[in-house]
Order: C-alpha cells, then sequence, then structure tokens
C-alpha cells in the first residue's frame, strides 16, 4: 500500500470538491436562472468530461498549461516555472474533469426549489442574490452535498487526465490509480490489490452518503 | 358590447380622489391555451376592494403586474404616490424595492424556517433586537406566538395563512395582494383572520386587493368589488349594485334560453331595482332586472319556457310583475314536455309545461291565455 500516493490523491480529491463548490455555485446559479438563449452550449460544454476520454481533455489541458499557450507563458512569468506535471496543473486538470460532477447536481437542485418562494421572497423586499443567499441555497442542501461528494469521489479514481498532465512524479502527480498501475505493471499484483480495495471503499462510502442523502428523490442518476 | 353597463375603461367617479392605488394595465396573457388582453384601468381606496371573476378572468395576471412578478406591455401603476411601473418612462421598480405585499392561495411560507423566523424574514435591514420585538408584536397580532419554533409542515391550514399573512404585513407593505389566501379555510376561521386583517389595516390604511372568485367572499369582505371577465372589467360599485342585477351574460350563454329577443330599455326604476324593456319594435314591454344600463340601450332579454306561467283567466293578486295577454297558436308534446307557442301582440313566446297542466287548462290553439313572468326570470345579456 503506497501511503503516499494515497494522502497526495486525497488531498487533491478534497482541495478539488472544495474549488468546485466555490466555482460550481455561481455557474449552476447561471445555468438556473439564464434566459440566455444558447445556454443549452453553455450546458453541454460543461457536461463533456462526462463522455470525452479522459486522454483527449488531458491533452488539451496539457497544451493549455504548456509554455506554448499564453496561459502557460503567464503562469511561467510570474512563479518561474510550468504547470504541467506539477502538481498545480493537476489540480487545473482536475476542475475541469469533474465539474459537470459537481455542477449538475447544483443546478438540478436549484432549481427544484419551488419558483413560488422565490416570488414570495422577493415581495417580501429581498433582492434576486439575497434570495439565492436565503432561500434557495439552504434548500439545496443535498444537491451541494451531493456535488462535492460526487466531485470528490469522480476526482479520486482519476487516471488519464492525471497521466496526460501529471505525469507520475513520486508525491508530485503519481495519484492513486497510477499507483496501482503501476504495481501491476511490476506484477505486485497483491500490492495493487491493497490499493485498490482501498479506494473501492472510499468511493462506496462517498457515494452511500450521497445516495443516503437524496433517497426520496433520487431515481437513477443523482442530478434527475 | 355597446351597452354602458359599467366603465371599463375609466375608474368609477364614486371613488375619492385621493385614492392610494392607480393600476392602469395591458397584458396579453394565456389561460387553458387561449389568449386574452388583460385591459383594466381602476383605483382603490384604502381597505378591501375585491377583484372578482372566474379562473382565467385575468385576476391573477393583474396581481402580478402590481407586485411586479409579471410586465405589463403598457400601463402605469401608482402606488401610495410612488409610481412603480410607467410604460412609457420606461420605469419598472423590481418587485423587491415596491413594498407591495402579496399573499397567494398556497401561501409560499418557506419550509426551512420556522415560524417566527418566516415572519421575520423581510426584516433583514433592522437590527437583530429590533426585528425579535417587532415579530413579536406580529406574531402576538396574529395569535400564532406559541407556533414560533415549528415549522410549515407542522401547522395547521389556518395557522399557516397567519404566518402568511403576519410575514406580508410585517413588512410595512403600501398596497396588500391577497390572492384568495382564505379560500381553503372553514367559515368561521376565515372571518377571524379577516377581522384580524380589518384591525391591522385602521391603523395602517392601505388598499388591500383581494381575489376571489366566490360571490359568498364579496358580499363578506366587499366594500369595492371590480368585476372581471376575459381580462375586462365589466362592472365596478358596492358588493350590492355589482353582484345582484348587472349579472350581464354573454353570447355563449344564449344557448340556455328557448325566448331571446331584442329589447330597448324604456325606463329605470332604480327604487325598486327593475327597469322597462320594450321588446323588438314593441308594444309589449316587460319589467326586468336593473343593470346599469341607460334608457335607450339595446339588450338581448332571455326567458326560459320553463319559467313561464300560464293562467286561462286575468290572474290578481301575484307578485310577478310581467302579466301578459296572449293566444295560443300551436300546442306540441315532445316526450313528456308540452310546447306551447303563445302569440302575444305579435311577439311570440315558446313555454313548457307539463302533460298534467296542458290537460287541466284545456289549452288547445286559438285559446287565450295570461303569460305571467317574475322578473328575475328575465335574463339580460349584452347584444
Amino acid at each position: 500500500m503506497n501511503w503516499e500516493a494515497f494522502w497526495l490523491t486525497v488531498q487533491l480529491a478534497g482541495i478539488v470538491s472544495a474549488l468546485l463548490v466555490a466555482i460550481g455555485i455561481p455557474v449552476a446559479y447561471w445555468l438556473t436562472y439564464s434566459r440566455w438563449r444558447l445556454k443549452f452550449l453553455v450546458e453541454a460544454v460543461i457536461a463533456l468530461p462526462i463522455v470525452l476520454p479522459p486522454t483527449v481533455l488531458g491533452f488539451y489541458v496539457l497544451m493549455a498549461l504548456g509554455s506554448r499557450s499564453p496561459f502557460g507563458r503567464w503562469w511561467e512569468s510570474v512563479t518561474g516555472h510550468t504547470l504541467a506535471f506539477t502538481f498545480e496543473g493537476l489540480i487545473i486538470g482536475s476542475l475541469f474533469y469533474s465539474l459537470p460532477f459537481a455542477v449538475q447536481p447544483f443546478a438540478a437542485s436549484f432549481s427544484a426549489v419551488d419558483p413560488k418562494l422565490l416570488r414570495a421572497s422577493a415581495s417580501l423586499g429581498q433582492s434576486p442574490l439575497r434570495t439565492f443567499h436565503r432561500v434557495v441555497l439552504p434548500l439545496s442542501k443535498a444537491g451541494l452535498v451531493t456535488g462535492f461528494a460526487l466531485s470528490f469521489a469522480h476526482t479520486l479514481g482519476e487516471f488519464g487526465v492525471v497521466l496526460m498532465v501529471g505525469g507520475n512524479i513520486p508525491g508530485v502527480t503519481r495519484t492513486i490509480s497510477i499507483d496501482i498501475y503501476d504495481q501491476v505493471q511490476a506484477g505486485n499484483y497483491a500490492s495493487a490489490n491493497q490499493t485498490a480495495l482501498v479506494l473501492l471503499l472510499v468511493s462506496f462510502a462517498v457515494l452511500s452518503v450521497v445516495y443516503g442523502l437524496n433517497r426520496r428523490t433520487m431515481a437513477v442518476g443523482p442530478w434527475k | 358590447m355597446e351597452v354602458k353597463t359599467a366603465p371599463a375603461t375609466a375608474p368609477a367617479k364614486t371613488l375619492p380622489d385621493q385614492s392610494k392605488l392607480e393600476v392602469r394595465i395591458r397584458k396579453r396573457f394565456a389561460y387553458s391555451e387561449r389568449a386574452f388582453d388583460l385591459n383594466i384601468h381602476f383605483r382603490a381606496a384604502a381597505g378591501f376592494t375585491i377583484l372578482f371573476g372566474a379562473s382565467g378572468a385575468g385576476k391573477t395576471t393583474a396581481l402580478d403586474c402590481i407586485a411586479g412578478l409579471a410586465q405589463p406591455e403598457e400601463g402605469r401603476i401608482v402606488a401610495g404616490g410612488e409610481t412603480l411601473l410607467d410604460s412609457e418612462a420606461s420605469l419598472s421598480v423590481p418587485p423587491w424595492k415596491r413594498r407591495v405585499g402579496y399573499v397567494i392561495q398556497d401561501l409560499a411560507l418557506f419550509p426551512h424556517l420556522t415560524a417566527g423566523e418566516n415572519v421575520a424574514y423581510g426584516l433583514h435591514a433592522l437590527a437583530a433586537e429590533q426585528r425579535r420585538k417587532l415579530s413579536r408584536e406580529f406574531l402576538n397580532m396574529f395569535r400564532i406566538e406559541h407556533l414560533r419554533d415549528r415549522r410549515p409542515a407542522q401547522l395547521s391550514g389556518g395557522e399557516q395563512q397567519r404566518v402568511a399573512l403576519a410575514r406580508a404585513l410585517i413588512t410595512e407593505p403600501r398596497v396588500l395582494l391577497l390572492d384568495e389566501p382564505l379560500a381553503a379555510l372553514d367559515r368561521p376561521t376565515k372571518s377571524r383572520i379577516v377581522d384580524d386583517l380589518r384591525q391591522w389595516n385602521q391603523t395602517h390604511h392601505v388598499p388591500i386587493l383581494y381575489v376571489t372568485h366566490s360571490s359568498e367572499e364579496v358580499f363578506a369582505l366587499g366594500e369595492q368589488v371590480i368585476v372581471l371577465d376575459a381580462g375586462r372589467i365589466i362592472s365596478q360599485g358596492s358588493p350590492h349594485q355589482v353582484m345582484r342585477a348587472p349579472r350581464l351574460e354573454t353570447v355563449a350563454q344564449l344557448s340556455g334560453f328557448e325566448n331571446v329577443f331584442d329589447a330597448t330599455v324604456t325606463a329605470l326604476h332604480e327604487s325598486r331595482g327593475t327597469m322597462t324593456c320594450r321588446l323588438g319594435a314593441g308594444p309589449m314591454e316587460l319589467e326586468t332586472p336593473l343593470v346599469r344600463a341607460d334608457v335607450g340601450s339595446k339588450l338581448s332579454v332571455g326567458i326560459r319556457a320553463g319559467d313561464v306561467l300560464l293562467a286561462t283567466e286575468s290572474p290578481r293578486g301575484l307578485s310577478a310583475r310581467n302579466v301578459i295577454e296572449g293566444i295560443v297558436r300551436r300546442v306540441e308534446t315532445r316526450d313528456v314536455i308540452v310546447s306551447a307557442t303563445i302569440d302575444c301582440g305579435g311577439t311570440e313566446f315558446e313555454v313548457h309545461l307539463t302533460l298534467a297542466a296542458r290537460e287541466a287548462l284545456g289549452l288547445a290553439p286559438d285559446k287565450s291565455v295570461w303569460l305571467v313572468l317574475k322578473t328575475h326570470s328575465c335574463h339580460l345579456m349584452v347584444k
């Protein structure tokens, strides 16, 4: 069991899912309340990582982070090193990779809030933002926890994006799923099995929390 | 719809000029696949004003426009001296800045907040101490102090109504909109809540627009009634004026009447609530219920064949106001109903009676008869 890889992965998943709560809430707010005609395009872009091969996503993220892209150059000039093959680069790649797993449950729970409550809040003198804070967010608790837990679990198990963006640097970018791959390559089946089992149990525990929380409202997917 | 039965575009003159709410709205709205033009103009003073009309008449749309939750295509809304909407000036105050209290039938209490928190919800601008004091005051006024820590799901219907009203009133609205908020309550509960509401308004003097489709509520609450039909104000006044007579019926309802005549109003008898109408070119006249029509107005009168009584001798001492002499032209039997055609000086009436009545009267062509017709059997319709 490679504990270094395990803690690195938990750290990555924790940071990414926390950031996704901060990013996902405004994005989901916009998706829920915007009446823009072309909103569906944004929805499709956000959902892309669900169907896209992680290597494809990882490839583009790598291109965007590399020193040939404007963003990559800017990062280099500010920090003095490139983003590719670093823990920070891993975080950025994972943010894209797990974004739909946060945004979709958020948006679903926001739009499940009865519009009558929003109208009532408005006629009680509350601006839309204040209404969101006082009515929509508290009533979306289950959706928020679901989005956090799903993006956490999803980031835990990522492989393709990590390999493309982070490579395989022990203690920096070697996550648990890459470690399992390495163990298998090296013929250490017992060790691979141990690590895989830990990942399996953690993922199961997280999803149990999610489904337990949404017992009444969920049919198939947590965002239905 | 040319009869001047009600001022559809101008507010009634009887309202005081210092009225607190003026509403002029034109908006397209849809109700069960049909689209209407809501086109109304009225003023409301402090106290209850009832918006009365069937489902789909546009009542709720009107309230939504006043609250700012719907945008009319054109209009002007002034409440308590402040202009909330003026389409010409492209002015529309957002709903959360209008200070218009709005309570709807399903109340929309916040399910995650206690009764006390619901009531205090609109007081965000106040300091915590003041907020507590004020909400305690309102919980007491609406007799729900003991329910303060309960969630809406743990409250009865009447208790929920009280929370919703207290929550709206605590924000000191300059207009209060009530969209059938009491419809689901039993009568004693309802009247207690209305009493509380009246008491509150004795010190606040705000216009209260109360939407209902129950005529019983109109009489119970109304100081002023506005009757809406298909997006238009068809009548306006006290409950007595509005509900008693001018129940003007539309062409769609003509089909229920076997006898429909063109009529011209020849005289108004306001003291006894009736008027005289000449049928067709005359000379026959009927006494009908009073509607808000002028002498000379053209109307239609509908009379059900089953509402007409026949007598073979000139009847005396009747309460019915219309007794007309005529001659039987035809008598036909359809199943168990006898249909007689009576010629009254050129105007033909269809009268339905039973087989037994036909035999008792010895009804046959060329027989002289008297038609007896109650005033309220004459239904007036807009032509």
